[in-house]
């Protein structure tokens, strides 16, 4: 029997790792975040997982990380100045094609900035953040439910694309409460396994190798250096290096149609909003205030990879309007695919945008 | 239809668990939807502590409150914070006995915690008083609804004392404030 409660964005995201089979959780608790390691701490142990919390957040991905290669559906949650204290540990976990799962509570930024209010002010550093050429996967949750669905979902594409996945959610949507629908149970997929004779860095047409975990018997070697595809280091050939960076690139930049969760509303509006995460709800309202098929809105649950090809889908836009609550990072994004103007509309500062906001903006671009 | 219900008063008086049990009497027991949200920052025990709930037939979209329609306060500093700007239209439950100021909108007088030291023993109920005057003035949510949801949040072994003071909360609401 699915249960109904009514709970909290952060302890829904727990719970959404808990029903997908999550058995490990490292942690550096950070507001406004604590309450995953919370919720973890107390429901992990009596499910047979493991909860530890490490000395800091390089520590925290690092044990993560070892718990994937155990096997282990593992997670970690975390928010700004801990995600970017993780960078280095990611870029390995990228290299090493580790899958395992952060949820970013993001708040205000830089540095140590607002602790306790919102932003997504990550969205570049959870693409970019490390160095080196890397492709991962980022969604984008706007409700309680979505906290659940979308968590449990992040494992089935780390595991499915052996990437590191982030949950990229903010101060809002974790604090909030709302009504949501636990089910018994939630779809997963498993890692795709390293068949006999198979190298453990060797992959096919889908770019992604198979996954031995550690202790049964395979000996994988796993190193952040450039490697062949036995996991050997190969750190001066540079078509071993061109050759894995383009896979590790490609298996998740090629796969972005297949990953692709999004909700187009009026089509052929001329007036379109782009948003992910919070701010989709204020347009959202806006758009079931007005009942106005000019305008349109395309909501991201999938961000990165990015589906460019989503914003074909409005054909006769003449403006893309982008409510954000940082200074406009994915509207460079969406300006690097369209030739329509691309309209930046940050809000900072933790609160989101108003629907009044926006319609002012909006008639001030028709 | 959109309702927005905050509540504020003093770290310690319960004014988060109040207003989580409402949202849970909306949205668990009554069919209807509500998003629940607090401030949230560096406060103390004694600080202004305020939390809000919006409850709808419909689906809530645009999840912030912005124009309460319903206040309850039960703290001078809570009414100076988060209470002084009420709309006009708005109403205000006070308890009397701990808030001296008054709104311009419509109040009533609730002496909640007075009445749950003086007739319940306990003055920690005083919330559930005012949850029940509250429901009894606007109808936000069902008297059956707010009862399971209580019956959910307290501690075992406390359910008859809370269950006293939403019944004597329902009298004082509808004495106070008759709509």
């Amino acid at each position: 029997m699915s249960r109904i409660e009514f709970m909290q964005g952060n302890t829904a995201s727990a719970e959404g790792a808990l029903a997908a089979g999550c058995r490990f959780f490292g942690c550096y608790p950070i507001t406004p975040s604590t309450e995953i390691a919370e919720h973890m701490a107390r429901k992990l142990p009596k499910a047979g997982g493991t909860f530890i919390p490490m000395e800091d957040e390089i520590g925290s991905i690092a044990s993560v990380i070892g718990a994937a290669w155990t096997g282990a559906r593992a997670m970690t949650a975390t928010s700004g100045p801990g995600f970017s204290l993780m960078m280095e540990n990611l870029g390995y976990a990228v290299m090493t094609e580790t899958p395992l799962v952060v949820v970013n509570i993001q708040r205000g930024g830089p540095s140590t900035g607002q602790p306790t209010r919102a932003a997504q002010g990550d969205m570049m550093q959870c693409r970019f953040g490390s160095h080196g050429d890397m492709a991962t996967i980022a969604i984008t949750p706007n409700s309680v439910q979505e906290m659940f669905d979308l968590t449990a979902k992040a494992f089935n594409l780390a595991d499915r694309y052996r990437v590191p996945t982030f949950v990229m959610s903010d101060e809002i949507i974790g604090h909030m409460r709302e009504r949501i629908v636990i089910p018994d149970s939630v779809e997963t997929v498993s890692r795709p396994p390293l068949a006999e004779g198979e190298l453990p860095f060797a992959a096919g047409d889908d770019g992604i190798p198979g996954f031995a975990p550690f202790g049964t018997g395979r000996h994988v070697h796993v190193t952040g250096l450039t490697h062949d595809e036995r996991g050997y280091p190969d750190t001066t050939d540079a078509e071993a290096h061109d050759a894995l960076v383009r896979r590790l690139y490609r298996k998740v930049e090629s796969a972005r149609r297949e990953m692709a969760d999004y909700e187009v509303t009026n089509p052929d509006a001329e007036s379109v909003f782009v948003t992910y995460g919070p701010p989709s709800r204020t347009v959202q309202q806006l758009l079931h205030d007005r009942q106005d098929e000019g305008v349109g809105h395309l909501r991201l649950r999938v961000v990165w990879p990015f589906p460019e090809f989503a914003l074909q889908e409005f054909a006769d836009a003449k403006v893309f309007l982008m409510p954000e609550l940082n200074m406009g990072q994915m509207a460079r994004e969406v300006e690097r695919h369209v030739d329509q103007p691309v309209i930046p509309i940050p809000k900072l500062g933790g609160e989101l945008h108003t629907p009044a906001e926006l319609a002012s903006v909006l008639e001030a671009h028709r | 239809m959109r309702r927005e219900v905050r509540f504020s008063g003093f770290g310690g008086q319960g004014i988060i668990l109040s207003v989580v049990t409402l949202g849970r009497a909306a949205a668990l027991y009554d069919g209807k939807y509500a998003v629940q949200t607090q401030v949230y920052g560096p406060e103390a025990r004694g600080g202004a502590s305020m939390a809000q709930v919006i409850i709808d037939d419909a689906p809530i979209l645009f999840p912030e409150v912005t124009d309460p329609d319903i206040f309850v306060i039960m703290s001078q500093q809570g009414f100076e914070k988060y209470g002084v700007h009420a709309s006009k239209d708005a109403i205000m439950l006070v308890d009397s006995g701990l808030v001296h100021s008054r709104p311009d909108c419509r109040a009533c007088e609730i002496p909640a915690t007075a009445e749950a030291k003086a007739t319940l023993g306990r003055e920690i109920v005083a919330n559930i008083v005012m949850l029940g005057a509250l429901v009894a003035s606007t109808g936000v949510v069902s008297r059956d609804a707010i009862e399971k949801a209580v019956l959910d949040s307290v501690p075992k072994g406390t359910e008859e004392l809370n269950r006293k003071a939403l019944m004597r909360g329902f009298e004082l609401g509808e004495e106070a404030c008759k709509l």
